[in-house]
Protein backbone atom coordinates (compact mmCIF):
# COMPACT_ATOMS: atom_id res chain seq x y z
CA UNK A 1 0.00 0.00 0.00
CA UNK A 2 1.29 3.15 -0.55
CA UNK A 3 1.20 6.32 1.63
CA UNK A 4 -1.52 8.91 0.83
CA UNK A 5 0.99 11.56 1.32
CA UNK A 6 3.06 10.51 -1.52
CA UNK A 7 4.51 13.64 -3.29
CA UNK A 8 6.16 13.83 -6.70
CA UNK A 9 9.33 12.34 -5.44
CA UNK A 10 7.98 8.85 -5.08
CA UNK A 11 8.34 8.40 -9.36
CA UNK A 12 7.67 5.39 -11.54
CA UNK A 13 11.33 3.80 -11.04
CA UNK A 14 10.75 3.88 -6.64
CA UNK A 15 6.86 2.08 -6.94
CA UNK A 16 8.04 -0.46 -9.51
CA UNK A 17 11.38 -0.94 -6.84
CA UNK A 18 8.58 -1.20 -3.81
CA UNK A 19 6.09 -3.62 -5.48
CA UNK A 20 8.88 -5.86 -5.77
CA UNK A 21 9.72 -5.69 -2.42
CA UNK A 22 6.43 -6.68 -1.69
CA UNK A 23 6.44 -9.87 -3.75
CA UNK A 24 9.71 -10.58 -2.08
CA UNK A 25 7.96 -10.52 1.25
CA UNK A 26 4.95 -11.88 0.14
CA UNK A 27 6.96 -15.12 -1.16
CA UNK A 28 9.49 -15.68 1.33
CA UNK A 29 6.62 -15.78 4.07
CA UNK A 30 4.61 -18.15 2.26
CA UNK A 31 7.47 -20.38 1.32
CA UNK A 32 7.30 -23.36 3.56
CA UNK A 33 3.15 -23.52 3.10
CA UNK A 34 3.53 -23.53 -0.32
CA UNK A 35 6.56 -25.38 -0.80
CA UNK A 36 4.58 -28.33 1.60
CA UNK A 37 1.51 -27.86 -0.45
CA UNK A 38 2.85 -28.59 -3.48
CA UNK A 39 4.42 -31.55 -2.34
CA UNK A 40 1.87 -33.17 -0.48
CA UNK A 41 -1.58 -32.18 -2.36
CA UNK A 42 -0.45 -30.77 -5.98
CA UNK A 43 1.51 -33.09 -7.36
CA UNK A 44 -0.02 -35.87 -5.61
CA UNK A 45 -2.79 -35.18 -7.02
CA UNK A 46 -2.13 -34.46 -10.44
CA UNK A 47 -0.77 -37.89 -10.39
CA UNK A 48 -4.24 -39.26 -9.52
CA UNK A 49 -5.39 -37.22 -12.77
CA UNK A 50 -3.05 -39.34 -14.61
CA UNK A 51 -4.09 -42.82 -13.46
CA UNK A 52 -7.56 -41.70 -13.20
CA UNK A 53 -6.76 -42.84 -17.20
CA UNK A 54 -4.47 -45.43 -16.64
CA UNK A 55 -5.12 -49.18 -15.43
CA UNK A 56 -4.26 -50.39 -11.85
CA UNK A 57 -1.47 -52.43 -12.24
CA UNK A 58 0.40 -52.14 -15.87
CA UNK A 59 -0.72 -48.22 -15.89
CA UNK A 60 -1.32 -48.88 -19.34
CA UNK A 61 -3.34 -45.52 -20.89
CA UNK A 62 -7.35 -46.47 -21.16
CA UNK A 63 -8.75 -43.45 -21.70
CA UNK A 64 -11.88 -42.68 -19.96
CA UNK A 65 -12.39 -46.79 -19.17
CA UNK A 66 -12.13 -46.00 -15.95
CA UNK A 67 -14.91 -43.24 -15.14
CA UNK A 68 -17.55 -45.66 -17.31
CA UNK A 69 -16.31 -48.55 -15.05
CA UNK A 70 -17.48 -46.04 -11.56
CA UNK A 71 -20.42 -44.73 -12.97
CA UNK A 72 -21.64 -47.96 -14.03
CA UNK A 73 -21.02 -49.76 -10.97
CA UNK A 74 -23.61 -50.22 -8.36
CA UNK A 75 -21.89 -49.39 -5.17
CA UNK A 76 -20.66 -45.96 -6.37
CA UNK A 77 -24.46 -45.01 -7.46
CA UNK A 78 -25.54 -45.87 -3.77
CA UNK A 79 -22.97 -44.04 -2.54
CA UNK A 80 -23.40 -40.94 -4.34
CA UNK A 81 -26.96 -41.07 -4.02
CA UNK A 82 -26.76 -41.70 0.09
CA UNK A 83 -24.30 -38.99 0.16
CA UNK A 84 -26.47 -36.52 -1.76
CA UNK A 85 -29.80 -37.41 -0.54
CA UNK A 86 -27.46 -36.86 2.94
CA UNK A 87 -26.29 -33.32 2.68
CA UNK A 88 -29.95 -32.66 1.08
CA UNK A 89 -31.92 -33.38 3.98
CA UNK A 90 -29.16 -32.32 6.76
CA UNK A 91 -27.98 -28.61 5.50
CA UNK A 92 -31.38 -27.30 4.80
CA UNK A 93 -32.35 -28.60 8.63
CA UNK A 94 -28.98 -27.69 10.52
CA UNK A 95 -29.35 -24.17 8.74
CA UNK A 96 -33.10 -23.39 9.82
CA UNK A 97 -32.54 -25.37 13.41
CA UNK A 98 -29.65 -22.86 13.84
CA UNK A 99 -31.22 -20.06 12.81
CA UNK A 100 -34.33 -20.59 14.93
CA UNK A 101 -31.96 -20.93 17.87
CA UNK A 102 -30.09 -17.97 17.51
CA UNK A 103 -32.69 -15.47 16.13
CA UNK A 104 -34.39 -15.66 19.98
CA UNK A 105 -31.09 -16.26 21.60
CA UNK A 106 -29.28 -13.11 19.44
CA UNK A 107 -32.14 -11.07 22.31
CA UNK A 108 -30.97 -12.28 25.41
CA UNK A 109 -28.43 -11.79 27.91
CA UNK A 110 -27.53 -14.88 29.18
CA UNK A 111 -26.63 -16.35 25.85
CA UNK A 112 -23.67 -17.24 27.21
CA UNK A 113 -23.86 -20.57 28.48
CA UNK A 114 -26.71 -21.77 26.49
CA UNK A 115 -24.38 -21.00 23.50
CA UNK A 116 -21.86 -23.42 25.61
CA UNK A 117 -23.89 -25.94 25.58
CA UNK A 118 -25.13 -26.09 21.99
CA UNK A 119 -21.10 -25.84 21.62
CA UNK A 120 -20.22 -28.62 23.24
CA UNK A 121 -21.09 -31.57 21.36
CA UNK A 122 -18.37 -30.22 18.81
CA UNK A 123 -15.45 -30.63 21.22
CA UNK A 124 -16.61 -34.54 22.10
CA UNK A 125 -14.63 -36.83 19.82
CA UNK A 126 -16.45 -39.07 18.23
CA UNK A 127 -15.13 -42.28 19.24
CA UNK A 128 -16.52 -41.47 22.92
CA UNK A 129 -19.74 -40.40 21.93
CA UNK A 130 -20.20 -43.99 19.82
CA UNK A 131 -21.19 -45.83 22.81
CA UNK A 132 -23.71 -43.38 24.00
CA UNK A 133 -25.33 -44.07 20.42
CA UNK A 134 -24.97 -47.47 20.53
CA UNK A 135 -26.94 -47.97 23.86
CA UNK A 136 -29.64 -45.16 22.76
CA UNK A 137 -30.17 -47.19 19.27
CA UNK A 138 -29.65 -50.55 20.09
CA UNK A 139 -33.04 -53.08 19.78
CA UNK A 140 -33.46 -52.58 23.57
CA UNK A 141 -31.55 -49.49 23.68
CA UNK A 142 -32.90 -45.92 25.58
CA UNK A 143 -35.08 -44.72 22.55
CA UNK A 144 -37.57 -47.97 22.11
CA UNK A 145 -37.50 -48.11 26.12
CA UNK A 146 -38.46 -44.37 25.97
CA UNK A 147 -41.15 -44.79 23.17
CA UNK A 148 -42.27 -48.57 24.37
CA UNK A 149 -43.37 -46.71 27.86
CA UNK A 150 -45.04 -43.98 25.33
CA UNK A 151 -47.37 -46.28 24.39
CA UNK A 152 -47.89 -47.59 27.60
CA UNK A 153 -48.76 -44.85 29.06
CA UNK A 154 -50.77 -43.13 26.46
CA UNK A 155 -52.28 -46.30 25.09
CA UNK A 156 -51.47 -46.11 21.76
CA UNK A 157 -48.93 -48.66 21.08
CA UNK A 158 -47.10 -51.70 22.21
CA UNK A 159 -43.54 -52.22 22.73
CA UNK A 160 -41.11 -51.12 20.10
CA UNK A 161 -38.49 -52.98 18.74
CA UNK A 162 -37.44 -51.17 16.10
CA UNK A 163 -33.50 -51.84 15.20
CA UNK A 164 -32.47 -48.41 14.26
CA UNK A 165 -28.86 -49.48 13.05
CA UNK A 166 -29.42 -52.09 10.63
CA UNK A 167 -32.85 -50.63 8.93
CA UNK A 168 -33.39 -47.80 6.88
CA UNK A 169 -33.86 -46.04 9.94
CA UNK A 170 -30.15 -45.75 10.15
CA UNK A 171 -30.28 -43.34 7.85
CA UNK A 172 -32.01 -40.75 10.16
CA UNK A 173 -29.86 -42.17 13.22
CA UNK A 174 -27.09 -40.55 11.28
CA UNK A 175 -29.11 -37.21 10.77
CA UNK A 176 -29.65 -36.58 13.97
CA UNK A 177 -25.99 -36.76 15.31
CA UNK A 178 -24.96 -34.55 12.22
CA UNK A 179 -27.50 -32.01 13.85
CA UNK A 180 -26.47 -32.72 17.09
CA UNK A 181 -22.87 -32.49 16.53
CA UNK A 182 -22.91 -29.25 14.34
CA UNK A 183 -25.86 -27.20 16.23
CA UNK A 184 -23.48 -25.16 17.56
CA UNK A 185 -21.38 -24.60 15.09
CA UNK A 186 -23.96 -22.80 12.92
CA UNK A 187 -25.83 -20.71 15.67
CA UNK A 188 -22.35 -19.12 16.48
CA UNK A 189 -21.84 -18.21 12.47
CA UNK A 190 -25.49 -16.85 12.48
CA UNK A 191 -25.24 -14.85 15.67
CA UNK A 192 -22.16 -13.44 13.97
CA UNK A 193 -24.08 -12.17 11.35
CA UNK A 194 -26.82 -11.09 13.17
CA UNK A 195 -24.88 -8.81 15.32
CA UNK A 196 -23.33 -7.59 11.79
CA UNK A 197 -26.86 -6.20 11.00
CA UNK A 198 -26.86 -2.22 11.67
CA UNK A 199 -29.15 -1.27 13.84
CA UNK A 200 -30.29 2.24 12.83
CA UNK A 201 -32.14 -0.11 9.69
CA UNK A 202 -33.81 -2.02 12.41
CA UNK A 203 -34.80 0.96 14.60
CA UNK A 204 -35.89 2.78 11.29
CA UNK A 205 -38.06 0.18 10.59
CA UNK A 206 -39.50 -0.17 14.04
CA UNK A 207 -40.62 3.71 13.70
CA UNK A 208 -42.08 3.10 10.78
CA UNK A 209 -44.32 0.58 12.29
CA UNK A 210 -43.27 -2.25 11.14
CA UNK A 211 -43.74 -5.38 12.98
CA UNK A 212 -41.35 -8.34 14.25
CA UNK A 213 -42.28 -10.20 11.20
CA UNK A 214 -41.72 -7.65 9.16
CA UNK A 215 -38.40 -6.58 10.25
CA UNK A 216 -37.28 -10.13 10.25
CA UNK A 217 -38.54 -10.76 6.75
CA UNK A 218 -37.42 -7.13 5.31
CA UNK A 219 -34.89 -6.16 7.15
CA UNK A 220 -32.82 -9.13 9.25
CA UNK A 221 -32.97 -12.10 6.46
CA UNK A 222 -31.85 -9.57 3.47
CA UNK A 223 -28.73 -8.64 5.46
CA UNK A 224 -28.02 -12.82 6.43
CA UNK A 225 -27.48 -13.62 2.62
CA UNK A 226 -23.76 -13.20 3.55
CA UNK A 227 -23.65 -15.73 6.25
CA UNK A 228 -26.12 -18.03 4.37
CA UNK A 229 -23.52 -18.66 1.74
CA UNK A 230 -20.50 -19.52 4.59
CA UNK A 231 -22.82 -21.59 6.58
CA UNK A 232 -23.77 -23.90 4.38
CA UNK A 233 -20.13 -24.04 2.56
CA UNK A 234 -19.31 -24.99 6.03
CA UNK A 235 -21.89 -27.34 6.94
CA UNK A 236 -21.00 -28.81 3.53
CA UNK A 237 -17.51 -29.33 4.64
CA UNK A 238 -18.24 -30.57 8.11
CA UNK A 239 -20.73 -33.16 6.69
CA UNK A 240 -18.18 -35.71 5.15
CA UNK A 241 -16.95 -35.76 8.87
CA UNK A 242 -20.35 -37.91 9.35
CA UNK A 243 -17.98 -41.06 8.14
CA UNK A 244 -16.63 -40.97 11.41
CA UNK A 245 -19.56 -42.30 12.97
CA UNK A 246 -21.24 -43.75 10.22
CA UNK A 247 -18.27 -45.95 10.50
CA UNK A 248 -18.01 -46.87 13.94
CA UNK A 249 -21.29 -47.30 14.69
CA UNK A 250 -21.88 -49.77 11.86
CA UNK A 251 -18.79 -50.70 10.32
CA UNK A 252 -17.40 -50.63 6.97
CA UNK A 253 -20.36 -52.74 5.29
CA UNK A 254 -23.55 -50.52 7.22
CA UNK A 255 -26.92 -50.74 5.91
CA UNK A 256 -27.41 -49.83 2.44
CA UNK A 257 -29.07 -46.91 3.35
CA UNK A 258 -26.13 -45.11 4.63
CA UNK A 259 -23.49 -46.48 2.62
CA UNK A 260 -21.76 -43.12 1.78
CA UNK A 261 -18.94 -42.28 -0.81
CA UNK A 262 -16.41 -42.16 1.98
CA UNK A 263 -17.36 -45.71 2.83
CA UNK A 264 -16.86 -46.65 -0.89
CA UNK A 265 -13.62 -44.80 -1.18
CA UNK A 266 -11.65 -46.70 1.99
CA UNK A 267 -13.23 -50.26 0.75
CA UNK A 268 -11.61 -49.58 -2.55
CA UNK A 269 -8.51 -47.90 -0.61
CA UNK A 270 -8.34 -51.24 1.08
CA UNK A 271 -8.85 -53.19 -1.98
CA UNK A 272 -5.94 -51.61 -3.22
CA UNK A 273 -8.76 -50.66 -6.47
CA UNK A 274 -6.45 -46.81 -7.20
CA UNK A 275 -7.98 -46.89 -10.56
CA UNK A 276 -11.81 -46.74 -9.54
CA UNK A 277 -10.56 -44.62 -6.96
CA UNK A 278 -8.56 -41.78 -8.84
CA UNK A 279 -11.28 -41.18 -11.21
CA UNK A 280 -14.17 -40.84 -8.71
CA UNK A 281 -11.40 -38.72 -6.52
CA UNK A 282 -11.25 -36.14 -9.43
CA UNK A 283 -15.15 -36.82 -10.15
CA UNK A 284 -16.12 -35.68 -6.76
CA UNK A 285 -13.23 -32.75 -6.41
CA UNK A 286 -14.67 -31.62 -9.68
CA UNK A 287 -18.22 -31.63 -8.36
CA UNK A 288 -17.51 -29.91 -5.25
CA UNK A 289 -15.21 -27.31 -7.10
CA UNK A 290 -17.82 -26.42 -9.37
CA UNK A 291 -20.76 -26.34 -6.33
CA UNK A 292 -18.32 -23.82 -4.12
CA UNK A 293 -17.91 -21.88 -7.41
CA UNK A 294 -21.20 -21.52 -8.40
CA UNK A 295 -22.54 -20.72 -4.83
CA UNK A 296 -19.99 -17.78 -4.77
CA UNK A 297 -21.41 -16.73 -8.43
CA UNK A 298 -24.71 -16.91 -6.51
CA UNK A 299 -24.11 -14.79 -3.55
CA UNK A 300 -21.29 -12.34 -5.29
CA UNK A 301 -24.08 -11.12 -7.71
CA UNK A 302 -26.73 -10.55 -4.90
CA UNK B 1 -46.39 -3.44 35.29
CA UNK B 2 -48.93 -5.84 33.61
CA UNK B 3 -47.14 -5.54 30.74
CA UNK B 4 -43.78 -6.18 32.29
CA UNK B 5 -44.55 -9.23 33.81
CA UNK B 6 -45.82 -10.34 30.76
CA UNK B 7 -42.55 -9.37 29.07
CA UNK B 8 -40.53 -11.35 31.33
CA UNK B 9 -42.55 -14.71 31.30
CA UNK B 10 -42.27 -14.14 27.67
CA UNK B 11 -38.47 -13.92 27.83
CA UNK B 12 -38.48 -17.17 31.30
CA UNK B 13 -40.61 -18.78 28.33
CA UNK B 14 -37.41 -18.29 25.77
CA UNK B 15 -34.85 -18.81 28.20
CA UNK B 16 -36.48 -22.45 28.86
CA UNK B 17 -37.51 -23.84 25.53
CA UNK B 18 -33.24 -22.46 24.44
CA UNK B 19 -31.71 -24.64 27.24
CA UNK B 20 -34.53 -27.59 27.05
CA UNK B 21 -32.53 -29.09 23.76
CA UNK B 22 -29.50 -28.74 26.23
CA UNK B 23 -30.85 -32.02 27.74
CA UNK B 24 -29.60 -34.18 24.75
CA UNK B 25 -25.92 -32.43 25.35
CA UNK B 26 -26.02 -33.12 28.72
CA UNK B 27 -27.58 -37.10 29.32
CA UNK B 28 -24.59 -38.54 26.73
CA UNK B 29 -22.37 -37.45 29.10
CA UNK B 30 -23.94 -38.03 32.11
CA UNK B 31 -24.92 -41.36 30.73
CA UNK B 32 -20.60 -42.12 30.26
CA UNK B 33 -19.73 -40.61 33.70
CA UNK B 34 -22.21 -42.67 35.60
CA UNK B 35 -20.53 -45.73 33.30
CA UNK B 36 -17.41 -45.41 34.30
CA UNK B 37 -17.79 -45.76 38.26
CA UNK B 38 -20.34 -48.56 38.02
CA UNK B 39 -19.09 -51.82 39.58
CA UNK B 40 -18.22 -54.57 36.71
CA UNK B 41 -21.85 -56.48 37.98
CA UNK B 42 -24.02 -54.03 37.54
CA UNK B 43 -22.98 -52.61 34.43
CA UNK B 44 -23.35 -55.70 33.13
CA UNK B 45 -26.66 -56.19 34.40
CA UNK B 46 -27.71 -52.98 32.66
CA UNK B 47 -26.35 -54.05 29.73
CA UNK B 48 -26.46 -57.25 28.96
CA UNK B 49 -29.77 -57.39 27.48
CA UNK B 50 -29.26 -54.90 24.73
CA UNK B 51 -25.83 -56.34 23.40
CA UNK B 52 -26.63 -60.08 23.93
CA UNK B 53 -29.80 -59.60 21.90
CA UNK B 54 -32.35 -60.21 24.84
CA UNK B 55 -36.11 -59.04 25.00
CA UNK B 56 -35.65 -56.96 28.16
CA UNK B 57 -34.77 -53.23 27.46
CA UNK B 58 -31.75 -51.24 28.83
CA UNK B 59 -31.57 -49.75 32.28
CA UNK B 60 -29.77 -47.68 34.08
CA UNK B 61 -29.35 -45.88 37.11
CA UNK B 62 -27.66 -42.16 37.33
CA UNK B 63 -26.19 -43.08 40.80
CA UNK B 64 -25.25 -46.07 40.68
CA UNK B 65 -25.98 -49.38 43.46
CA UNK B 66 -22.34 -49.87 43.66
CA UNK B 67 -20.44 -47.01 42.83
CA UNK B 68 -16.80 -48.27 41.87
CA UNK B 69 -13.35 -46.82 40.53
CA UNK B 70 -12.20 -50.34 40.05
CA UNK B 71 -12.53 -50.12 36.25
CA UNK B 72 -10.35 -46.43 36.47
CA UNK B 73 -7.80 -48.13 38.34
CA UNK B 74 -7.68 -51.12 35.83
CA UNK B 75 -7.43 -49.01 32.96
CA UNK B 76 -5.04 -46.90 34.44
CA UNK B 77 -2.80 -48.65 36.38
CA UNK B 78 -2.84 -52.73 34.74
CA UNK B 79 -3.42 -51.27 30.68
CA UNK B 80 -0.17 -50.37 29.91
CA UNK B 81 -1.33 -49.95 26.12
CA UNK B 82 -3.95 -47.59 27.12
CA UNK B 83 -0.84 -45.32 27.96
CA UNK B 84 0.95 -45.86 25.52
CA UNK B 85 -2.01 -44.81 22.97
CA UNK B 86 -2.64 -41.82 24.98
CA UNK B 87 0.51 -40.64 24.56
CA UNK B 88 0.45 -40.96 20.61
CA UNK B 89 -2.48 -38.77 20.63
CA UNK B 90 -0.89 -36.34 22.47
CA UNK B 91 2.35 -36.59 20.97
CA UNK B 92 0.31 -35.95 17.59
CA UNK B 93 -1.88 -33.90 18.24
CA UNK B 94 1.44 -31.42 19.70
CA UNK B 95 3.13 -31.60 16.36
CA UNK B 96 0.66 -31.04 14.68
CA UNK B 97 -0.62 -28.27 16.06
CA UNK B 98 3.63 -26.62 16.32
CA UNK B 99 3.93 -27.26 12.60
CA UNK B 100 0.70 -26.06 11.43
CA UNK B 101 1.63 -22.41 13.42
CA UNK B 102 5.33 -22.82 11.96
CA UNK B 103 3.58 -23.20 8.25
CA UNK B 104 0.25 -21.90 8.42
CA UNK B 105 0.92 -18.51 10.23
CA UNK B 106 3.40 -17.14 8.15
CA UNK B 107 1.29 -18.08 5.47
CA UNK B 108 -1.53 -16.47 6.66
CA UNK B 109 0.34 -13.34 6.83
CA UNK B 110 1.59 -13.13 4.07
CA UNK B 111 -2.11 -13.48 2.18
CA UNK B 112 -3.21 -10.75 5.38
CA UNK B 113 -0.45 -8.15 4.59
CA UNK B 114 1.22 -8.10 1.01
CA UNK B 115 -1.89 -7.86 -1.67
CA UNK B 116 0.08 -8.99 -3.92
CA UNK B 117 -2.08 -10.17 -7.42
CA UNK B 118 -1.24 -13.61 -7.42
CA UNK B 119 -1.78 -13.71 -3.66
CA UNK B 120 -5.57 -13.24 -4.33
CA UNK B 121 -5.73 -16.40 -6.92
CA UNK B 122 -3.34 -18.47 -4.43
CA UNK B 123 -6.45 -17.36 -1.96
CA UNK B 124 -8.95 -18.86 -3.84
CA UNK B 125 -7.09 -21.91 -4.02
CA UNK B 126 -6.40 -22.46 -0.40
CA UNK B 127 -9.93 -22.19 0.35
CA UNK B 128 -11.02 -24.85 -1.90
CA UNK B 129 -8.01 -27.07 -0.81
CA UNK B 130 -9.41 -26.21 2.55
CA UNK B 131 -13.26 -27.44 1.90
CA UNK B 132 -12.11 -30.64 0.08
CA UNK B 133 -12.81 -33.77 2.20
CA UNK B 134 -10.49 -36.23 3.48
CA UNK B 135 -11.30 -39.26 1.29
CA UNK B 136 -11.07 -36.70 -2.13
CA UNK B 137 -6.98 -36.38 -1.13
CA UNK B 138 -6.84 -39.52 0.78
CA UNK B 139 -5.51 -41.71 -2.85
CA UNK B 140 -2.91 -38.33 -3.59
CA UNK B 141 -1.84 -38.48 0.12
CA UNK B 142 -1.23 -42.13 -0.13
CA UNK B 143 1.06 -41.85 -2.91
CA UNK B 144 3.02 -39.21 -1.87
CA UNK B 145 3.56 -41.21 1.55
CA UNK B 146 4.60 -43.94 -0.34
CA UNK B 147 7.22 -42.59 -2.30
CA UNK B 148 8.82 -40.76 0.71
CA UNK B 149 8.16 -44.37 2.64
CA UNK B 150 6.48 -42.47 5.30
CA UNK B 151 3.18 -45.20 5.74
CA UNK B 152 2.63 -46.91 9.07
CA UNK B 153 5.13 -43.95 10.86
CA UNK B 154 2.99 -41.21 12.51
CA UNK B 155 4.73 -38.79 10.39
CA UNK B 156 2.41 -40.01 7.58
CA UNK B 157 -0.42 -38.68 9.82
CA UNK B 158 1.49 -35.42 11.09
CA UNK B 159 2.95 -34.28 7.77
CA UNK B 160 -0.08 -33.95 5.48
CA UNK B 161 -1.85 -32.42 8.70
CA UNK B 162 0.96 -29.82 9.38
CA UNK B 163 0.49 -28.64 5.45
CA UNK B 164 -3.23 -28.10 5.66
CA UNK B 165 -4.89 -24.73 4.83
CA UNK B 166 -7.44 -24.31 7.10
CA UNK B 167 -5.63 -22.82 9.62
CA UNK B 168 -4.15 -20.50 7.18
CA UNK B 169 -7.53 -19.54 6.84
CA UNK B 170 -8.47 -18.62 10.55
CA UNK B 171 -5.15 -16.79 11.00
CA UNK B 172 -5.53 -14.81 8.38
CA UNK B 173 -9.33 -13.56 9.65
CA UNK B 174 -7.24 -12.74 12.61
CA UNK B 175 -4.62 -10.63 11.22
CA UNK B 176 -7.18 -8.95 8.89
CA UNK B 177 -8.50 -7.41 11.96
CA UNK B 178 -5.63 -5.35 12.54
CA UNK B 179 -5.59 -1.95 11.00
CA UNK B 180 -3.23 -1.77 8.46
CA UNK B 181 -2.12 1.94 9.39
CA UNK B 182 -0.19 0.51 12.06
CA UNK B 183 2.24 -1.08 9.80
CA UNK B 184 2.53 1.46 7.35
CA UNK B 185 3.74 3.69 10.65
CA UNK B 186 6.11 1.15 11.27
CA UNK B 187 7.76 0.51 7.75
CA UNK B 188 7.83 4.64 7.89
CA UNK B 189 9.98 4.44 10.87
CA UNK B 190 12.02 2.01 9.11
CA UNK B 191 11.25 -1.37 10.82
CA UNK B 192 11.80 -4.33 8.91
CA UNK B 193 8.73 -6.82 7.14
CA UNK B 194 10.45 -9.23 10.09
CA UNK B 195 10.42 -7.21 13.03
CA UNK B 196 6.78 -6.13 11.81
CA UNK B 197 5.25 -9.61 11.82
CA UNK B 198 7.24 -10.92 14.87
CA UNK B 199 6.71 -7.79 16.96
CA UNK B 200 3.00 -6.50 15.72
CA UNK B 201 1.71 -9.25 14.08
CA UNK B 202 1.66 -12.35 16.24
CA UNK B 203 0.68 -10.00 19.61
CA UNK B 204 -2.09 -8.52 17.80
CA UNK B 205 -3.29 -11.62 15.55
CA UNK B 206 -3.45 -13.65 19.06
CA UNK B 207 -7.12 -14.78 18.53
CA UNK B 208 -6.82 -15.78 15.30
CA UNK B 209 -3.80 -18.11 15.74
CA UNK B 210 -5.41 -19.47 19.24
CA UNK B 211 -8.71 -20.21 17.67
CA UNK B 212 -6.48 -21.82 14.94
CA UNK B 213 -5.19 -24.17 18.20
CA UNK B 214 -8.25 -25.11 19.56
CA UNK B 215 -10.20 -25.99 16.75
CA UNK B 216 -7.05 -27.64 15.45
CA UNK B 217 -6.86 -29.50 18.75
CA UNK B 218 -10.45 -30.48 18.50
CA UNK B 219 -10.03 -31.58 15.41
CA UNK B 220 -7.01 -33.60 15.61
CA UNK B 221 -8.26 -35.26 19.37
CA UNK B 222 -10.84 -36.33 17.06
CA UNK B 223 -9.26 -38.09 13.98
CA UNK B 224 -9.81 -41.40 12.49
CA UNK B 225 -9.51 -41.42 9.26
CA UNK B 226 -6.05 -40.48 8.29
CA UNK B 227 -4.57 -43.20 10.72
CA UNK B 228 -6.63 -45.68 9.51
CA UNK B 229 -5.74 -45.68 6.23
CA UNK B 230 -2.10 -44.46 6.79
CA UNK B 231 -1.02 -46.58 10.09
CA UNK B 232 -1.22 -50.30 10.40
CA UNK B 233 0.72 -51.00 13.52
CA UNK B 234 -1.88 -50.32 16.23
CA UNK B 235 1.04 -49.47 18.82
CA UNK B 236 1.33 -46.11 16.79
CA UNK B 237 -3.01 -45.63 16.69
CA UNK B 238 -3.83 -42.70 18.91
CA UNK B 239 -6.43 -42.65 21.05
CA UNK B 240 -9.35 -42.26 18.93
CA UNK B 241 -8.87 -45.36 17.30
CA UNK B 242 -8.32 -47.69 20.08
CA UNK B 243 -12.11 -46.87 21.93
CA UNK B 244 -13.99 -48.72 18.94
CA UNK B 245 -12.06 -51.57 19.78
CA UNK B 246 -12.72 -52.23 22.95
CA UNK B 247 -15.37 -55.16 23.12
CA UNK B 248 -18.78 -55.18 24.84
CA UNK B 249 -17.57 -57.56 27.75
CA UNK B 250 -15.21 -55.16 28.97
CA UNK B 251 -17.86 -52.57 28.66
CA UNK B 252 -16.49 -51.06 31.79
CA UNK B 253 -13.11 -50.16 30.35
CA UNK B 254 -14.96 -48.33 26.91
CA UNK B 255 -16.77 -46.00 29.50
CA UNK B 256 -13.63 -45.41 31.96
CA UNK B 257 -12.03 -45.21 28.44
CA UNK B 258 -14.24 -42.40 26.91
CA UNK B 259 -14.60 -40.10 29.65
CA UNK B 260 -10.61 -40.38 29.79
CA UNK B 261 -10.45 -39.07 26.31
CA UNK B 262 -13.06 -36.83 27.15
CA UNK B 263 -11.19 -35.07 29.29
CA UNK B 264 -8.84 -33.34 27.33
CA UNK B 265 -10.95 -31.66 24.70
CA UNK B 266 -13.46 -30.69 27.68
CA UNK B 267 -10.73 -28.86 28.83
CA UNK B 268 -9.55 -27.00 25.90
CA UNK B 269 -13.36 -26.89 25.24
CA UNK B 270 -14.24 -24.51 29.05
CA UNK B 271 -10.60 -22.94 28.55
CA UNK B 272 -10.98 -21.50 24.68
CA UNK B 273 -14.48 -21.47 24.25
CA UNK B 274 -13.93 -17.64 23.43
CA UNK B 275 -11.62 -18.61 20.61
CA UNK B 276 -13.43 -21.52 19.64
CA UNK B 277 -16.30 -19.02 18.78
CA UNK B 278 -13.75 -16.27 17.49
CA UNK B 279 -12.54 -19.17 15.26
CA UNK B 280 -16.04 -20.10 13.71
CA UNK B 281 -16.44 -16.50 13.37
CA UNK B 282 -13.39 -16.21 11.35
CA UNK B 283 -13.65 -19.49 9.36
CA UNK B 284 -17.14 -17.88 7.89
CA UNK B 285 -15.08 -14.93 6.65
CA UNK B 286 -15.36 -14.35 3.06
CA UNK B 287 -12.90 -12.50 1.31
Amino acid sequence: MHRRKSRRSINHLNRKNLSRKKLGAFLSFMAPSLLGVTVFVLLPFGDVVKRSFTTAVTGQFTGMANYGTIFQNQAFLIAVRNTLKFTLVCIPLLVLIGFCIAWPLSKLKEAGLIKSVYLFPLAMPTATIVMVWKMVFYKQGFLNLFLSRLGELTGMWGEIHTDYLGTEAAFWVLVGSYIWKNTGYTVVLWLAGIIGIPTGQLEAARVDGAGGFQRLWYIVLPNLKGSLYTIVILSFLNSFKIYREAYLVAGAYPHKSIYLLQHLFNNWFVNLEFDKMAAAAVCTGGFLLVVILLLQRVWDKE
Amino acid sequence: MKEKASVSLKKAVTVFSLILPGIFVVLPVLLLVTGSVMDHYELKGYLTSVFMDGTEFIGWKLIPDYPSFENYGKLLFMTPQFFVLFWNSVKMVLCILAGQLLVGVPAAWAFAVYKVRAGKFLFAFYVVLMLLPFQVTMLSSYLVLNRLSLLNTQRAVILPAVFSTFPVFLTYGGFRSIPEQLFEAARVDGAREWYIFFRMGLPLGKSGILSAVVLGFLEYWNMMEQPMAFIDDKALWPLSLYLPEIVWGQAGYAFCASVITLIPAAFVFVMGQDYLEQGIVYSGLKE
